[in-house]
């Protein structure tokens, strides 16, 4: 960082552009301090998925019932990573609502960060979030004992709970640009508990069934089924591919869509 | 200071919103160092102007250039910044998280504590932004802009809010910075601090620069008064044959006669007329401002 005398004379030939459009780790690093100050974000993604956990599926009768090749509440831990992981990468991307809504993306336009890096910004920041999530559930549930499966799927059914969630990232990002609201969540929160019910997250949807068919149409569905792929091996059906494929693809259309539009004053 | 280039050229620019003509037509050339008061009333097209001169919209015809760069250039060398009157901000960062994240943007800044001193903000450097008064997050916002120590800073009613002494503090800091090459344009309401503090002021109304020059030009214009009196069977005519008269208007019971001669019209009214309840006012800025916009009937001067 260059530091001018405080009454040298402005030389305009002499400035640069900064690297990789203005991406930088300090910025993102207070982007992360911003996300564990805010307590409402904080309870919801990782507090909430936990508890939901302890309730549901850590007990004795779902730690007796064998589920693929642990017990239902394996089972169950790992629907509540990947809904932990749709929470947060949600959060993450709607934080755009808020910083529309506050003039700050305006602000941003008048440094030399790039709108590119700036997606990219909070695409991190929401995936690190998610993470935050998943291994908070993770952790819970190791030390609270009564999910058992084979330490392979522990990791694998987290890392598909992870990364699927980025569909949940460009889903963030699209609401956020698309609602121009400071409070985002309140609205796509009880969305997400619907598409996670009807996704197959919350119980299991007889696939032969009308509900079925819906069911394997909603955003979650993929994700949810994959997350569980690991408990009972063999071949991922193409049908969960192709949901999160398709839905990963709708949103991240969504998002570029509605950041062209992105011109007005606000 | 051997730049040639202007800091601000706008050469025939438009810019229209489906049907509305907001800008209708701008050539405007600033100077390095120069510092210019962009006055207007509201819907004038000084937004507009402002907008594309720091690259947040296009214009519809002709080209806006910055430094001799386009403003989308310009803006990632940091050589333009912008404080707005409100928003902005980030109210869960603290003052210096906020001051540290814009920095971490450019290739080139100030440092973090040196920006927080200078500004007066680093006794609250802790402090969210929430928690800070209007008056401190204006402070913020000047510290965010003067980072990347700009060539060219535009203002948008930059001492809103300000004390006397805040103001004058202010424009001192403006007019250093100016010395040193950084070219400030300012929109403003207020005609008194444009002619007290910029050496130039563009008037702008419906789209157009109507008026283009220093404060005393831009006074000259409104040089003169305005004679008012209560009379019936008003002659117009032999009113506006009086030397110095620019213009007559009959409002109801009133005539208001608009003079370079006020004495001459007040004689001839008081000895030749049945004129009473006579009134002399001299014509103002304001009323400069308004005569050349042609916004009488809106107020739109605060």
């Amino acid at each position: 960082m260059s530091t001018p005398g405080i009454n040298a004379a402005i030389d305009p030939t002499t400035r640069t552009v900064p690297p990789m459009g203005g991406f930088n780790l300090t910025m993102l690093g207070i982007e992360f301090r911003r996300l564990l100050r805010n307590k409402r974000t904080m309870i919801f993604t990782l507090v909430m998925p936990v508890l939901l956990y302890l309730i549901i599926g850590a007990n004795t009768k779902y730690q007796n019932q064998s589920e693929g090749s642990g017990n239902t509440s394996a089972y169950i831990l790992i629907s509540m990573a990947a809904y932990g992981a749709v929470l947060a990468a949600t959060s993450g991307g709607a934080m755009v609502a808020n910083e529309r809504a506050l003039g700050w993306s305006r602000q941003l336009r008048l440094t030399p960060l790039s709108p590119i890096a700036y997606i990219f910004t909070k695409a991190m920041v929401s995936m690190l979030l998610g993470l935050s999530s998943v291994v908070a559930v993770n952790i819970v549930g190791v030390i609270s004992n009564k999910a058992q499966m084979p330490t392979h799927v522990w990791i694998e059914a987290a890392l598909i709970a992870w990364l699927g969630s980025v569909v949940f990232s460009a889903f963030g990002l699209f609401m956020g640009y698309l609602l121009p609201s400071e409070n985002v969540m309140q609205v796509l929160g009880p969305v997400l508990a619907g598409l996670a019910a009807l996704g197959g997250l919350w119980f299991p949807i007889d696939p032969s069934t009308g509900l079925g068919h819906i069911s394997a149409c909603t955003p979650i569905y993929g994700l949810a089924y994959l997350a569980r792929w690991p408990l009972y091996g063999g071949a991922p059906h193409l049908a969960w591919i192709a949901n999160l494929v398709f839905w990963l693809v709708v949103f991240v259309a969504g998002a570029a869509w509605r950041m062209s539009k992105d011109t007005a004053r606000v | 200071m051997t730049n040639p280039l202007a800091a601000v050229s706008l050469s025939g620019v438009t810019k229209d919103f489906g049907d509305v003509h907001a800008v209708r037509g701008i050539d405007l050339t600033i100077e390095p160092g120069e510092v210019v008061a962009f006055l207007g009333p509201n819907g004038a097209g000084k937004t507009t102007t402002i907008d594309m001169i720091l690259g947040l919209s296009s214009p519809t015809t002709g080209t806006a250039t910055v430094l001799g760069l386009d403003p989308r250039e310009a803006i990632a060398r940091g050589l333009v910044s912008a404080v707005m009157q409100s928003g902005g901000l980030l109210k869960d960062l603290t003052v210096r998280e906020t001051v540290e994240y814009t920095a971490s943007l450019f290739a080139d800044t100030r440092p973090v504590d040196e920006v927080l001193a200078t500004a007066g903000i680093a006794g609250i450097a802790d402090r969210l932004v929430q928690k800070c008064s209007g008056g401190e997050q204006q402070r913020l916002r000047f510290a965010m802009a003067l980072l990347s120590d700009p060539a060219l800073l535009l203002l948008d009613e930059p001492t809103t809010g300000m004390d006397v002494e805040g103001r004058r503090a202010f424009w001192a800091s403006i007019r250093t910075d100016a010395a040193r090459g950084r070219t400030v344009l300012f929109a403003t309401h207020y005609l008194e601090e444009a002619d007290q503090y910029a050496d130039r002021i563009v008037l702008v109304s419906h789209g157009k620069i109507v008026a283009d020059g220093s404060g005393s030009e831009i006074k000259s214009l409104a040089s003169g008064r305005t004679v008012r009196a209560t009379m019936a069977d008003v002659n117009t005519d032999a009113l506006a044959a009086l030397g110095g008269v620019d213009s007559v208007e009959v409002r109801g019971e009133s005539v208001y006669v608009h003079t370079k001669d006020s004495d001459t019209v007040a004689r001839y009214l008081l000895t030749q007329t049945s004129a009473r309840d006579l009134e002399i006012t001299a014509k103002g800025l304001e009323e400069a401002f308004l005569n050349l916009t042609g916004d009488h009937a809106e107020g739109a001067v605060q």
